[in-house]
């Protein structure tokens, strides 16, 4: 049977065929929906851990125990979880284990554009990079066998590209995959010095074991064309776009399997060329092993070597010129960049941000990192997750070096990136003294990747009840003595308690903020805990709104200026009456519809 | 069957239902036999980006993504969208833009002006057909069902009506709103 799957749904497809046992990864574009769709399967077990070093080192124990384990996660995810993956490498594996990063060129949503391909070479473990999606469910199958076969977890790319296109799949049943036995076995397992240092020289021959296998994989194969002597070495995706953009009659090298690279293989297609091309996105990896075997093709300095290497851009380094556009006028189209949605319940805290000088405010990852924009334009910076808030203690300390300097540091962070690393960061501004603000922005649910159940919310990824971690005990554990809880769409509230905390400067504080998430599918818990949730859409009385636009500071999609009435309108088709704007109209021209 | 690869790229605002329109056309091309690829970019899609779908088919389809100035047919959920994305239409291209306007967060802040004569635009450098899926949508009960009602202008416009897409939105959509949904896509194809 076929079907139409994205590549995200894919990997899942292929792990469930393979008879995979244990699931886990934490949310992140562009690999929320590998997860997604391996918890709807029943004979798995399947969980979002509160960050990616979590997820990989449950993951392990799961195939050290002897289940076949895959772990997923965005390319920076990666980072988190590099300390665990580069050890296991050494310890091969009990059952199957595999690993898949999500990488971004392009950065559609993401904050760099890292080549995670270089951990496979860094940890020394095996990599694919599927193209499309019917690779990626092969590729995962392929994955398990190598991963048992060779004692060895297995690295699996994925781009942007391949994790959201669909394309058509073969699917096949699912093998039932007995979980093998643990046995206690401390030379593989206990990596102290002295065995570490014989687990090193076993993946050494490890790995050249599996270059041999490389040379033969059918994910590594040579199209060669007849009096060809045009050639394209391409891996992932970036092979599609080849294919689409070089003339007929290139020869093409597809690289699937690429650590260990098949140095024979390639040796021979580079040989019988005489114009050579690397197509790969974002590092040059092939290229420079290709380099180092004394060829000379044209990759990272003769295309961008940045961003997505699609057909267009293809073309345009080949031949000088994409397509041609239809010649029309450009200069109208008005930008239209994502924005806090209506009912947004992070709204009311970057107003009142907005409003306040003298203070440095630390961003994180996640819908909240729009604070930075217009027209709020509330945050000073951010890193990555977790960073707000002990970057933001970084900042705080340097300007108390600095007489006069009286700068104070707002750290906003969300309730899922605060359980993800923010809790470490915490203990870091109490440990050491620090007088930051912490804003946690409770929205009972992770938002920006779609949400994802997460330790506050009492579900997990089964649909299953869970214990919900209380954020305010959680906090005061920390030694946090300072705690302000409020309403975020009260802003009296949130004004007050940021005059507080600011107010407090020999000791740290945070501010929780709770109020669910406008687009989230409301729990029995929520309903009870926030009752008249959204009564409903406000109006302008256009007989008092004498057409400031200061409730235009709110940044509310549901809000806008009639230039001609000179009035402010609520379109009631999208307000869901959180009143933020009703509290900022200085003539009290905003109220509930009638 | 036509076994050249043809390109369709469905563009409009995060919320307008591209994403179920592409799924139901890839779906019923793929039944058709045609070997089909679809891509979509929705990691801001939801807080009121602009949002795309690109689909192509034939008899093997390399890339999922459209090259500029390749797209066969260009489908704007939203009049400004259409615009944005012209560069992808080739020469000779079609334009299927609905009359419909969502105006972004520049324009209802008074910071920018919603652009003028959009459609006098599109005609003027494309061939273009201008549906009112909005009225038709509100005919039909239901101002959500504007995404089928456009997904049945592609159909007849591809010349896809031999495909059960009966069958492929009662596979896809929730029964309550199937009969409603295949009624829009009828609607859709009897506006051409």
């Amino acid at each position: 049977m076929k079907q139409l799957l994205t590549g995200n749904e894919a990997i899942a497809r292929g792990a469930w065929e393979a008879g995979v046992h244990f699931a886990s990864a934490y949310p992140g574009t562009p690999s929320t929906e590998i997860l997604e769709a391996l918890s709807a399967c029943p004979e798995l077990y399947s969980e979002w851990a509160p960050n990616e070093k979590v997820a990989m080192e449950a993951a392990i124990g799961a195939s050290m125990a002897g289940a076949r384990s895959i772990v997923s996660m965005k390319h920076v995810g990666m980072n988190v979880a590099a300390d665990p993956m580069f050890t296991y490498a050494y310890m091969g594996v009990g059952g199957g284990m595999v690993a898949v990063t999500a990488d971004e060129p392009g950065q559609h949503s993401s904050q760099n554009e890292q080549d995670n391909r270089n951990y496979a070479r860094f940890a020394k473990i095996p990599l694919f990079e599927p193209a499309d999606s019917q690779e990626c469910k092969e590729m995962i199958q392929a994955a398990f066998r190598l991963s048992e076969e060779f004692d060895t977890m297995v690295l699996v790319r994925l781009t942007t590209r391949v994790c959201h296109s669909k394309s058509i799949v073969e699917l096949g049943e699912r093998q039932e995959v007995p979980i093998r036995p643990y046995e206690k076995n401390i030379q593989k397992f206990m990596t102290v010095p002295e065995i570490s240092r014989k687990l090193r020289l076993r993946v050494e021959e490890r790995t050249r074991r599996m270059a041999e296998l490389s040379e033969v994989s059918p994910f590594n194969r040579a199209e060669y064309l007849p009096g060809s002597k045009v050639g394209v070495v391409a891996s992932g995706m970036a092979y599609y776009y080849a294919k689409e953009a070089f003339p007929e009659g290139t020869s093409f090298l597809k690289l699937g399997f690429t650590y260990p690279l098949p140095q024979g293989l390639i040796r021979e297609f580079c040989s019988r060329m005489e114009e050579l091309y690397v197509v790969e996105e974002n590092d040059p990896i092939l290229e420079n092993a290709i380099r180092a075997m004394g060829f000379d093709p044209k990759g990272y300095h003769f295309f961008p070597f940045s961003g997505e290497q699609t057909p267009d851009v293809l073309r345009k380094s080949l031949t000088g010129a994409s397509y041609p556009a239809i010649p029309h006028s450009r200069e109208q189209v008005v930008p239209r960049p994502p924005a806090l949605c209506a009912g947004c319940p992070h709204r009311g805290v970057f107003y009142q941000l907005s409003r306040r000088k003298g203070i440095m405010i630390a961003g994180d990852i996640g819908c909240y990192t729009l604070g930075f924009a217009e027209p709020y334009q509330a945050m000073d910076f951010n890193v990555c997750m977790g960073a707000s808030i002990s970057a933001g203690h970084g900042a705080q300390k340097v300007f108390q070096m600095q007489p006069g300097c009286g700068t104070r540091v707002v750290s906003v962070i969300g309730d899922s990136t605060f359980f993800h690393t923010g809790i470490n960061s915490l203990l870091e501004v109490v440990y050491n003294h620090s007088n930051t603000v912490t804003i946690i922005l409770d929205n009972r649910i992770t938002g920006m990747t779609g949400h994802q159940q997460n330790p506050g919310t009492g579900y997990n990824a089964m649909g299953q009840q869970a214990t919900i971690t209380d954020l305010e005990a959680l906090v005061r554990a920390c030694g946090i003595r300072q705690l302000w809880k409020v309403d975020p769409n009260d802003l009296g509230q949130v004004q007050e308690a940021l005059d507080a905390a600011l107010a407090v400067t020999d000791e740290p504080s945070v501010i929780i903020t709770r109020w669910p998430c406008a687009l989230k599918r409301f729990s029995d818990a929520d309903r009870a805990e926030f009752p008249d949730m959204f009564p409903g859409a406000e109006a302008v009385d256009p007989g008092r709104c004498i057409g400031c636009r200061v409730c235009l500071g709110s940044g509310c999609p549901a809000l806008s200026f009639d230039t001609t009435a000179k009035k402010a309108v609520i379109d009631p088709a999208q307000c869901l009456g959180c009143h933020i704007c009703a509290q900022i109209c200085p003539k009290g021209a905003i109220g509930k519809a009638r | 069957m036509d076994q050249k690869t043809k390109s369709i790229l469905l563009v409009g605002v995060g919320g307008q239902g591209t994403i179920l329109a592409s799924k139901l056309l890839s779906n019923g091309l793929m039944q058709a036999g045609y070997d089909v690829k679809m891509s979509e970019i929705h990691g801001m899609s939801q807080r009121g980006g602009s949002v795309s779908s690109h689909i192509r088919y034939g008899g093997q389809v390399w890339s999922p993504v459209i090259e500029t100035g390749s797209a066969d047919l260009l489908v704007a959920f939203e009049q400004m969208e259409a615009l944005r994305w012209l560069d992808y239409l080739k020469t000779g291209g079609k334009v299927v833009v609905n009359d419909y306007q969502i105006p972004s967060i520049p324009v209802t802040t008074g910071k920018m002006a919603y652009p003028q004569g959009i459609l006098e635009e599109l005609r003027r450098v494309a061939d273009t057909l201008v549906i009112d899926a909005a009225a038709e949508a509100r005919r039909l009960g239901n101002p959500r069902v504007m995404n089928v009602i456009l997904l049945g202008v592609i159909v007849r416009q591809m010349a896809l009506e031999h495909i059960d897409w009966a069958g492929i939105i009662r596979e896809n959509v929730k029964p309550a709103f199937a009969e409603l949904n295949i009624a829009a896509l009828g609607a859709g194809m009897e506006l051409l």
